[in-house]
């Protein structure tokens, strides 16, 4: 087995009492004294911090890169608005997701964030795709990368330089913290208003602990920002989203711009086009929707989804689920057939043998919270 | 007291052995968010899955320590899992049974033995 990789910020996890737990590759914390529930409830409430240096970080430079990199995504980011960044995929030729990124314009080049799970493929992809074409393609390895989520983020991070006050949900600027060159994106994956900032490596331990000197901030772990992000109901790829499925499938459809799709100016043109547009005019055979169980007991992934509490085959399954500590009870996301996926339908998920019912409801379970 | 390698803790109170998990194991679990208790009247053999147990992240069973009869279960952390994490030790006891054999008790570990188990 391969070495776990470390992040600049592991040293830091350490003294702060993390349970690490290997992840993509990395040594990753998944909670620290507080543990899950607290942690969960303490960002939704004040602020927490994340480490997710894991997370691929690329940068794309060159005339028309975002022209060349429409040949991969079906996003407009030619579109793309200096200081702005959108969510975007990579898909394959069968009309499914190969990766979600976040795709941000920086001027002089495009900042991109992949998975880490993705993050050597997608690079491959980039550097195939856009090299021939004269744009370079550049991932960075010097730079951590940090979540600060929760409604006093804002606070927080203001405190450190007060410029980041002027930013909105998916802008991007760069601004100095801690004596570094910073790339703060005011995003997250939470549901919660917050920042992402990339910071170069010999930087990441200040800006982690003046922002943890701060009564409203606590370190958060990877269990935490996995059931924040289901609250959300927000996709988790490798879980919800897959190569198998395709963006009209799993409800990602606000991602694609206008002028991609047919009819656009700049329609079509990345891998499995043919299969993805027609798909928005037509729907796809399956939904992904938000399902909340009626009891006590958590749905987790693979439960499969039936019809009936007895007998017949399963109609769908979960793809994400546990406990959603905001909610206060079991929270989940799955397929079901499109033609069932209306909020109030019924569905039983067979858990240790037993069925329990669970029903459709609309997603996020819990309300988001971006500063537009 | 005595334990288990599963991290039981056993407990002998009148005739019955009242059995919940330990400090450790409510540790290592996390926020516990749910339970699930076997139906009173029902008979166990040692190391049955009895007790199913979910905190935020995972789900695990919990085996009968013994053979024997479950004649109680604590309906109060079923309601409210957090007395897991509280109090496992005391309040959050998962179930009492009516051993066949109380002197398979002597086979367990005492508290010393214990402590020396999970270093």
């Amino acid at each position: 087995m391969d070495e776990l990789k470390r992040t600049p910020l592991y040293d830091l996890h350490l003294s702060l009492g993390a349970k690490m737990v290997p992840f993509a590759g990395y040594e990753m914390p998944v909670q620290y004294k507080l543990g899950v529930m607290k942690e969960h409830l303490h960002t939704r409430s004040r602020a927490g911090l994340f480490d997710v240096s894991h997370m691929g970080q690329v940068i794309l430079r060159g005339d028309g890169a975002a022209l060349a990199l429409e040949s991969l995504v079906p996003v407009s980011v030619a579109g793309l608005a200096e200081g702005r960044q959108r969510y975007g995929l990579f898909t394959n030729e069968d009309g499914g997701i190969e990766d979600d990124l976040m795709i941000a314009n920086r001027g002089d080049h495009l900042f991109l964030v992949v998975n880490a799970a993705c993050k050597e493929a997608d690079v491959a992809r980039l550097r195939k795709a856009l090299e021939p074409q004269g744009i370079t393609v550049a991932y960075i390895e010097d730079r951590a990368l940090l979540a600060l989520q929760g409604p006093e983020a804002e606070a927080a991070l203001a405190a450190l330089n007060p410029a980041v006050s002027e930013m909105r949900f998916m802008d991007v600027a760069t601004v100095e913290l801690c004596g570094a060159e910073a790339w703060v994106l005011r995003s997250g994956y939470t549901g919660e208003d917050g920042f992402e900032i990339s910071i170069p490596e010999s930087a990441a331990v200040d800006l982690a602990e003046a922002l943890l000197a701060q009564d409203a901030v606590e370190p958060i772990g990877l269990g935490a920002r996995d059931s924040l992000r289901l609250e959300a109901g927000l996709c988790l790829y490798g879980h919800d989203i897959d190569s198998t499925t395709t963006p009209a499938a799993a409800g990602l459809l606000w991602a694609i711009q206008k002028v991609r799709r047919a009819d656009g100016d700049r329609a079509g043109g990345f891998p499995g086009a043919e299969k993805i547009l027609p798909e928005i005019a037509t729907g796809a055979a399956t939904a992904r929707v938000g399902l909340k169980p009626e009891g006590r007991a958590p749905m987790r992934e693979g439960v499969p989804l039936f019809e009936v509490e007895e007998g017949g085959e399963p109609l769908g399954h979960i793809t994400s689920g546990g406990f959603g500590p905001s909610v206060g009870g079991p929270v989940a996301m799955g397929y079901v057939p499109a033609q069932g996926a209306m909020p109030g339908t019924r569905y039983y998920g067979e858990v240790r043998g037993k069925r329990l019912p669970v029903e459709v409801v609309p997603l996020p379970f819990v309300k988001q919270t971006y500063k537009r | 007291m005595k334990f288990t390698e599963q991290h039981e803790w056993l407990e002998i109170e009148d005739d019955l052995v009242v059995v919940g998990i330990t400090t450790h194991a409510a540790e290592q679990l996390g926020d516990v968010v749910f339970v699930e208790l076997p139906e009173p009247g029902t008979t166990v053999s040692k190391d049955d899955e009895v007790v199913v147990i979910e905190s935020v992240k995972a789900a695990s069973d919990i085996l009968a320590p013994l053979d024997g009869e479950i004649v109680e279960v604590n309906e109060a952390i079923v309601e409210d899992p957090g007395k897991v994490n509280e109090d496992p030790e005391g309040e959050a006891w998962f179930f009492k049974m009516k051993i066949e054999d109380i002197s398979a008790m002597d086979e367990l570990m005492d508290d010393a033995a214990y402590k020396a188990f999970i270093g």
